[in-house]
């Protein structure tokens, strides 16, 4: 039995000298970041080493160093991949700065806050649908799809009790413009919301059947759109002047709340310390018309207008469940 | 009819200012814009190599060498750069957001500073650290007649030196050195491609970089003994001057999304000594399933079709 055991502490011993040992010993421990493959030693340096031969401390020890943090990695999980051996990493603990920062979550549209509220919930649309009438697969919305059919169309009817010589590829395409003007004035007011910024009152959107109250409104608009805002502009005989337009002016009692005046000579005080860049705002819409005409008349002179003989009456479908547009600030989603 | 067009009292005057945040008009520029936002998780962070408007020899070398250890994920600059990092960032800052990196190194040779190296980082495309080393002695790559480790290969990072734990401008500094030279973040790494090691050691202001390559050797048991063999470059830094990072931003720029930090799992705790406690929560267990001690007497005959079988075994 003695000799059994002997012999075979023997072969172990034999073994060990054979090789070079993988054991280091350090005062105190390594620390030691695997998902970096970092190390870091806390032991106090040998100064006298250092400065007379460097290379050689230094390559010492950072053999040591890396047969610890090797130790550690080999002691990771390992898994086939491929017929290499990988260790699976953890996660890395050294806490290093971001590159940009945290992302935010994008700021809800109107309409999805709205779509929240009331429970409605996306429905999934395919991309292509079936198009009976050319017998394929056509793209649901964008190019080649059939959202833009009107404006290829060779012949337009015309609707009953029409202007014949109303053109309507104009209207059409006209009406197709404004959709997407639509579209893009509401992303500007989804923008000015998320910013926090001043969300201007609508205006007036389209409908197909205004109201009284929406033409009375688009009046008044029309009335005030010149350059001296309205003051030349004749009004109709037996019209009614206008109620309720422009900002009504208050004010304040002479003496009274103290706290609202003192809150209101702090939000001067604050707004003159501001020092946020401040837009020209009528620089910005001046470039802003420029571009829009350059860009009218780059698509007039791309596309010459079409002949427009022939057409045919047939009285075009009116959506009569349209919603009757009232004069308030709910959200008009008229079909077309 | 329509007013969004046309109309005098124009909704869209108030958003003159919004105007500048247009849409892409392409899918590849949408692409782009996409890339180059901030993410969760992201992307490794690439290091530009600028030289400055006069380097030396040593100080070129060294950008060379440097852009060899960084490589795939750097940017060399051919040309010049007149700028002094230290002393104005507009230009450097320019250079990052043209070019989505957020690590740089500047090399320049001055009388008042000969050999100088700049190192930083930026968050949000605005210096975040940056710290000024002198080049006291170099040796290049090329000087060491022996085999590279494979290109991108994740180096392993060594540090020692007490002023790495003590002193706050070093602490920073080991923190902007594992950022610069730690490379992509992975899951998975493969045993044998472990072959560069990287040492910064600290000692009275100094800083010694050693880069080494791995050496596994049987050692007896599973895990390998490690030789090293140096391949450069090998370069002797001394402090000058750095500017570091307010707390309040450095703070800032450390902070951790909330879905990056791992779910608080229900119900199962470790004690100190790393064991798994977990609390089960059972149904009420019933007693007239439970399976008592088996025994010969209590088994049930069905039929006699079944003692045959058994008897006619016993007979074999």
């Amino acid at each position: 039995m003695a000799d059994l055991v002997e012999s075979v502490l023997q072969k172990a011993a034999e073994k060990e000298s054979k090789y070079k040992s993988i054991e280091v010993h350090k005062d105190i421990d390594l620390d030691i970041d695997a998902g970096n493959l970092l190390a870091v030693d806390p032991n106090p340096l040998d100064a006298k080493k250092l400065r007379e031969k460097r290379d050689e401390y230094l390559i010492s020890l950072a053999r040591d160093n890396t047969q610890l943090l090797i130790n550690r990695i080999w002691e990771l999980p390992v898994e086939r991949v491929e017929g290499t051996i990988v260790a699976k990493l953890p996660a890395p603990k050294t806490i290093l700065p971001r590159e940009k920062p945290i992302p935010k979550p994008k700021p809800e549209t109107k309409w999805q806050q709205y779509a929240k509220l009331k429970g409605i919930q996306n429905k999934k649309k395919a991309r292509k649908v079936w198009d009976d009438e050319i017998k394929d697969w056509r793209p649901t919305w964008g190019y080649q799809s059939r959202v833009n059919d009107e404006l290829n169309e060779w012949v337009l009817e015309v609707p009953a009790n029409a202007d014949p010589y109303e053109d309507q590829f104009g209207k059409a395409k006209k009406a197709k413009t404004e959709r997407v003007a639509k579209n893009e004035l509401q992303r500007m007011r989804n923008i000015a919301r998320a910013s926090k910024l001043k969300v201007p009152g609508v205006g007036l959107t389209p409908t197909d059947t205004p109201s009284k109250d929406h033409l009375s409104k688009a009046l008044t608009l029309a009335k005030k759109s010149t350059a001296s805002v309205g003051k030349f502009t004749d009004s109709l005989p037996k019209e009614k002047p206008v109620k309720n337009t422009g900002k009504k002016r208050k004010f304040e009692p002479n003496v009274g709340d103290m706290s609202k005046e003192k809150s209101a000579q702090l939000d001067i005080l604050s707004k003159m310390a501001k020092a946020g860049p401040t837009v020209n705002v009528t620089k910005a819409m001046k470039q802003h018309m420029l571009e829009e005409e350059q860009q009218r008349q780059k698509t007039n002179s791309e596309r010459p207008k079409k002949a427009k003989s022939i057409k045919k009456s047939i009285k075009r479908k009116q959506g009569k469940d349209t919603k009757r547009g009232g004069g308030g600030k709910g959200k008009r989603r008229g079909r077309k | 009819m329509n007013h969004f067009m046309s109309s005098g009292c124009h909704p869209l005057k108030c958003y003159a200012a919004l105007y500048c945040r247009r849409k892409p008009k392409t899918q590849r520029s949408k692409r782009y814009l996409e890339s180059r936002e901030s993410k969760l998780t992201e992307n490794t962070k690439t290091a530009m190599f600028i030289r400055g408007g006069r380097t030396s020899e040593v100080v070129s070398q060294t950008l060379k060498d440097m852009y060899f250890l960084k490589k795939p994920d750097a940017v060399m600059f051919q040309k010049k750069n007149i700028m002094r990092p230290l002393e104005d960032q507009t230009s450097l800052e320019f250079l990052s957001d043209r070019n989505d990196a957020s690590l740089f190194m500047f090399g320049s040779h001055q009388k008042k500073r000969p050999n100088n190296v700049v190192i930083g980082r930026f968050f949000d495309f605005h210096v975040l650290d940056m710290v000024e080393l002198g080049i006291e002695k170099y040796k290049s790559m090329q000087e060491f007649h022996v085999g590279k480790f494979s290109l991108g290969s994740k180096p392993c990072l060594l540090f020692a030196g007490e002023a790495f734990e003590n002193e706050p401008e070093y602490q920073r500094l080991k923190n902007l050195l594992i950022d610069f030279f730690r490379g992509p973040v992975i899951e998975n790494i493969r045993l044998a491609g472990l072959e560069h090691v990287l040492l910064f050691t600290t000692l009275d202001g100094k800083i010694y970089l050693r880069n080494y390559k791995v050496q596994m050797k049987k050692s007896g048991s599973r895990t390998p003994r490690i030789e090293l063999e140096e391949i450069g470059p090998s370069v002797d830094f001394s402090m000058r001057r750095t500017r570091l990072a307010s707390d309040d931003l450095y703070k800032r720029a450390r902070q951790q999304p909330k879905q990056a930090k791992p779910k608080k799992v229900k119900n199962i705790n470790r004690d100190p000594f790393g064991s798994k406690l977990g609390r089960i929560h059972m149904e009420k267990q019933d007693l007239d399933k439970l399976q008592t001690r088996k025994m010969k007497g209590l088994k049930r005959k069905t039929s006699d079709n079944t003692d045959k079988k058994v008897e006619a075994k016993k007979v074999r």
